[in-house]
C-alpha cells in the first residue's frame, strides 16, 4: 500500500470519530444534564419565562436538530455565541489561542530539551546511584498535586520574592515577559518527571539491541553510541510521544491559565463550566478533541515515514 | 498438588519473592497498608469522629499543643489530614475498580471477539480517548453534579480507556495459543475461556494499572475540588489544598503542608509499588 492510500485511508476513519465524539457531547450536554435555564435564571423564574429562554437557545428543537447542529459545528468551525457573554464562540478562541500558546509553546520547546538531556545522561550512567536517584526525584515530583507547584510558585517567587508577576497579563513582547514566565516554569517542572521516566526507558529499550552491540565491537566510543545511534533511534518513539502533546499546547492549561488571570483558552473554558455556558464547553470539547484526532494520523503518518520497518496495513 | 507446587513456583510465587525482597517496595506496601488501616479506623468512627470539633482559637499555627496547627474554624488540621485519608482510599479504589470492570470486560471482549465486536468497541475506544481527560472529567462532573459520586464516576468513566488497550492487545495475542485451543476441544464455552481460561494469563496487567490509576485518582481529587466538583462537606486533601488559596497569603502554610504531604507519600508509595508490580510480574521487562 502506498503512503498516501495509507494517510487517505487513516483520514477516512476519522469521520466516524468524529461523529462519535459530536455524539458523546450530545449525550453528555442536550440529553443527561439537568436544564441549563434553572441555573441561568434563578429559581424563581416563572415556567414561561424558562420556555420562553428554552426556545430562544435551541433546546426545544427535536433531538436529531440539536445533534445535527454540533456535528455541523464541528466541520464548519461556527460554534454560535456564548450565551453569557453573547460574543462569537470563534472569535472568542481565536483571541484565547494566543496567550495560551504565549505559554504552552516556549515550555514545550524548553521540557523537551531539558528532559531529553537528562535521560541521555542517566541512560549514560545507567544502573549507577545518580540514575536510581534520577528516577526517585522524578516519581517524587509526580508525587505531589499540580496544584501545589502552582500555589507555592505563585505564594513563594511571586508574592514573596517578587520576582515575577502574581497574576495578569499584557500584550507585546517585552512585556508579556514577567506574567508568562513563572507559568512557563511550572509547566517544565511538571512534565520533566514523567517525560525523563519515558525517554529513559526508550532509551533503555535501545542500549540493549543488537546494533548497540555493533557499534561498540566496532570500537566506538561510548559518547558517541549514545549521541549517534542510540538518540537516532530513540528519536522514533520520543516524537510519536511529543506530537502527541501539541493540542494540549493549543488548548492551554486549565489550572495554570486561573491561576495566574491568562486570558488563554484554558480560562475561557474554566468561566464557561463556572456558568453552565454549554455552547461554550461543547465548543472546546468539540475541537480539542478534534486536534487530538487530527494529531494522532499525523503520528500514524511520521511513524511509517521516520520508521521503515513499520509496515503498512 | 502440594508437591506440584514445590516442584515449580508459579508466576505469582516468584513475583511476591521478588517484590518482598526489595526494601523499598516493602516499604511502599507497609505505606499503602497503613494508609488502609487509618482510612478503614476513620469510616468506622474509631478515630478522629471529632474531626469538626472546635479546638482552639482560628489559624493557630503549629505547637506542642496542636500538632499540624489549625484551620479557619478552629479545627485540628492533623484531625482533617486523618479524616481525609477515608476519602482519597475511597476515590481510588471505587474509581480503580470502576476502570478494572470497564476496560477488561470491554477490552477482552473485543480482543477476543474480533470483527465486528471488536471494531465497534475500538470506535467506542477511540471516541471516548478523543476528548482530552479533562474535559470529559469537567462534563461528567457537571452532571452528576458536586460531591463524592461525581468524583467516582467521572473518574472511573474516564480512565478506563488505557487498560481497554492493553487488554484488547493481550487478548489478541492469546486467543489462539494452544491452552485456548485445548479449552475449545473439551468443551469449552466462550465465557469459559475469556474469564478461567485467558483473564488470568493477562491478569498481572490488570493488577499494574489499578495501582498506577489509584495514585491517579488521587491527585486527580485534587483537581476536581479545585474546579468546586469535589467532595463536600467531610475534608479530602483537595478541598484543603484548595483552602490554602487563601491561606498561603496570610502565611498560613501548614493546611497545605500536611495535605501535600500526606498525599505524596501515599502516591509515592503506590507510584513504586506500581513500578516494582510491573518489573516483577512482566518477564519482559527483567534484567533492565
Amino acid at each position: 500500500m502506498s503512503l498516501t492510500s495509507y494517510v487517505l485511508r487513516r483520514l477516512f476513519y476519522v469521520i466516524p470519530v468524529i461523529l462519535g465524539v459530536c455524539f458523546l457531547i450530545f449525550m453528555i450536554f442536550n440529553v443527561v444534564s439537568p436544564d441549563p435555564t434553572i441555573s441561568m435564571l434563578g429559581k424563581h423564574a416563572t415556567k414561561a419565562q424558562v420556555l420562553e429562554l428554552r426556545e430562544a437557545l435551541g433546546l426545544n428543537e427535536p433531538l436529531y436538530v440539536q445533534y445535527f447542529d454540533i456535528v455541523k459545528s464541528a466541520f464548519t468551525f461556527d460554534f454560535g455565541r456564548s450565551w453569557s457573554t453573547k460574543q462569537e464562540i470563534f472569535e472568542m478562541i481565536k483571541q484565547g489561542a494566543i496567550p495560551s500558546m504565549t505559554i504552552t509553546f516556549p515550555a514545550f520547546f524548553l521540557s523537551f530539551l531539558i528532559s531529553v538531556s537528562i535521560s541521555l545522561f542517566v541512560a549514560f550512567y545507567r544502573g549507577t546511584f545518580l540514575d536510581k536517584a534520577t528516577v526517585f526525584v522524578c516519581v517524587a515530583l509526580m508525587s505531589i498535586s499540580s496544584l501545589v507547584y502552582i500555589l507555592v510558585g505563585q505564594w513563594f517567587f511571586a508574592f514573596k520574592l517578587g520576582l515575577f508577576e502574581i497574576s495578569g497579563y499584557e500584550e507585546g513582547f517585552p512585556e508579556v515577559v514577567p506574567y508568562v514566565l513563572l507559568p512557563i516554569i511550572i509547566i517544565i517542572i511538571l512534565g520533566v518527571g514523567p517525560d525523563v521516566r519515558f525517554y529513559r526507558t526508550v532509551m533503555l529499550d535501545e542500549i540493549y539491541q543488537d546494533y548497540v552491540r555493533t557499534a561498540r565491537s566496532k570500537g566506538l566510543s561510548e559518547r558517541k553510541i549514545m549521541f549517534k545511534h542510540v538518540l537516532k533511534n530513540a528519536m522514533v518513539s520520543i516524537i510519536t510521544y511529543v506530537v502527541l502533546r501539541i493540542p494540549f499546547l493549543i488548548l492551554g492549561s486549565l489550572l495554570i491559565e486561573s491561576f495566574f488571570g491568562i486570558p488563554g483558552l484554558g480560562g475561557i473554558t474554566l468561566k464557561a463550566v463556572n456558568s453552565s455556558d454549554f455552547p461554550v464547553i461543547k465548543a472546546m470539547a468539540v475541537l480539542s478533541a478534534i486536534a487530538t484526532i487530527v494529531f494522532n494520523v499525523i503520528t500514524d503518518v511520521l511513524y511509517v515515514v521516520v520508521d521503515p520497518r513499520v509496515k503498512l496495513n | 498438588m502440594a508437591a506440584n507446587e514445590q516442584e515449580s513456583k508459579s508466576l505469582w510465587h516468584h513475583a511476591w519473592d521478588s517484590l518482598i525482597s526489595d526494601r523499598t517496595t516493602v516499604i511502599a506496601m507497609s505505606i499503602v497498608l497503613i494508609y488502609s488501616v487509618v482510612a478503614l479506623l476513620s469510616t468506622t468512627g474509631l478515630i478522629v469522629s471529632d474531626w469538626s470539633k472546635e479546638v482552639g482559637p482560628s489559624y493557630a499555627p503549629p505547637s506542642s499543643e496542636f500538632l499540624f496547627g489549625l484551620d479557619i474554624f478552629g479545627r485540628s488540621v492533623f484531625a482533617k489530614t486523618i479524616k481525609a485519608t477515608e476519602i482519597a482510599m475511597s476515590v481510588g479504589l471505587v474509581t480503580g475498580v470502576l476502570t478494572v470492570l470497564i476496560g477488561v470486560t470491554l477490552g477482552s471482549l473485543a480482543g477476543y471477539y474480533g470483527g465486528k465486536v471488536d471494531e465497534v468497541l475500538v470506535w467506542f475506544y477511540t471516541t471516548v480517548s478523543s476528548v482530552p481527560g479533562i474535559m470529559l472529567l469537567i462534563s461528567i462532573a457537571f452532571i452528576v453534579g458536586k460531591g463524592i459520586l461525581a468524583v467516582y464516576l467521572s473518574l472511573g468513566l474516564t480512565s478506563w480507556t488505557g487498560l481497554f488497550r492493553l487488554i484488547r492487545g493481550e487478548f489478541i495475542r492469546h486467543k489462539d495459543r494452544e491452552y485456548v485451543q485445548a479449552a475449545t476441544a473439551i468443551g469449552g464455552g466462550d465465557f469459559r475461556k475469556i474469564f478461567k481460561h485467558i483473564l488470568p494469563n493477562v491478569f498481572h496487567i490488570v493488577i499494574i494499572n489499578f495501582s498506577l490509576q489509584f495514585q491517579f485518582a488521587i491527585k486527580s481529587e485534587v483537581i476536581l475540588s479545585y474546579l468546586g466538583l469535589g467532595v463536600q462537606g467531610v475534608p479530602s486533601w483537595g478541598t484543603m489544598i484548595n483552602d490554602a488559596k487563601l491561606e498561603l497569603a496570610r502565611g498560613n502554610w501548614w493546611q497545605l503542608a500536611a495535605a501535600t504531604a500526606a498525599m505524596m507519600v501515599v502516591v509515592l508509595a503506590f507510584n513504586i509499588l506500581g513500578d516494582s508490580l510491573r518489573d516483577a510480574l512482566d518477564p519482559k521487562l527483567k534484567g533492565k
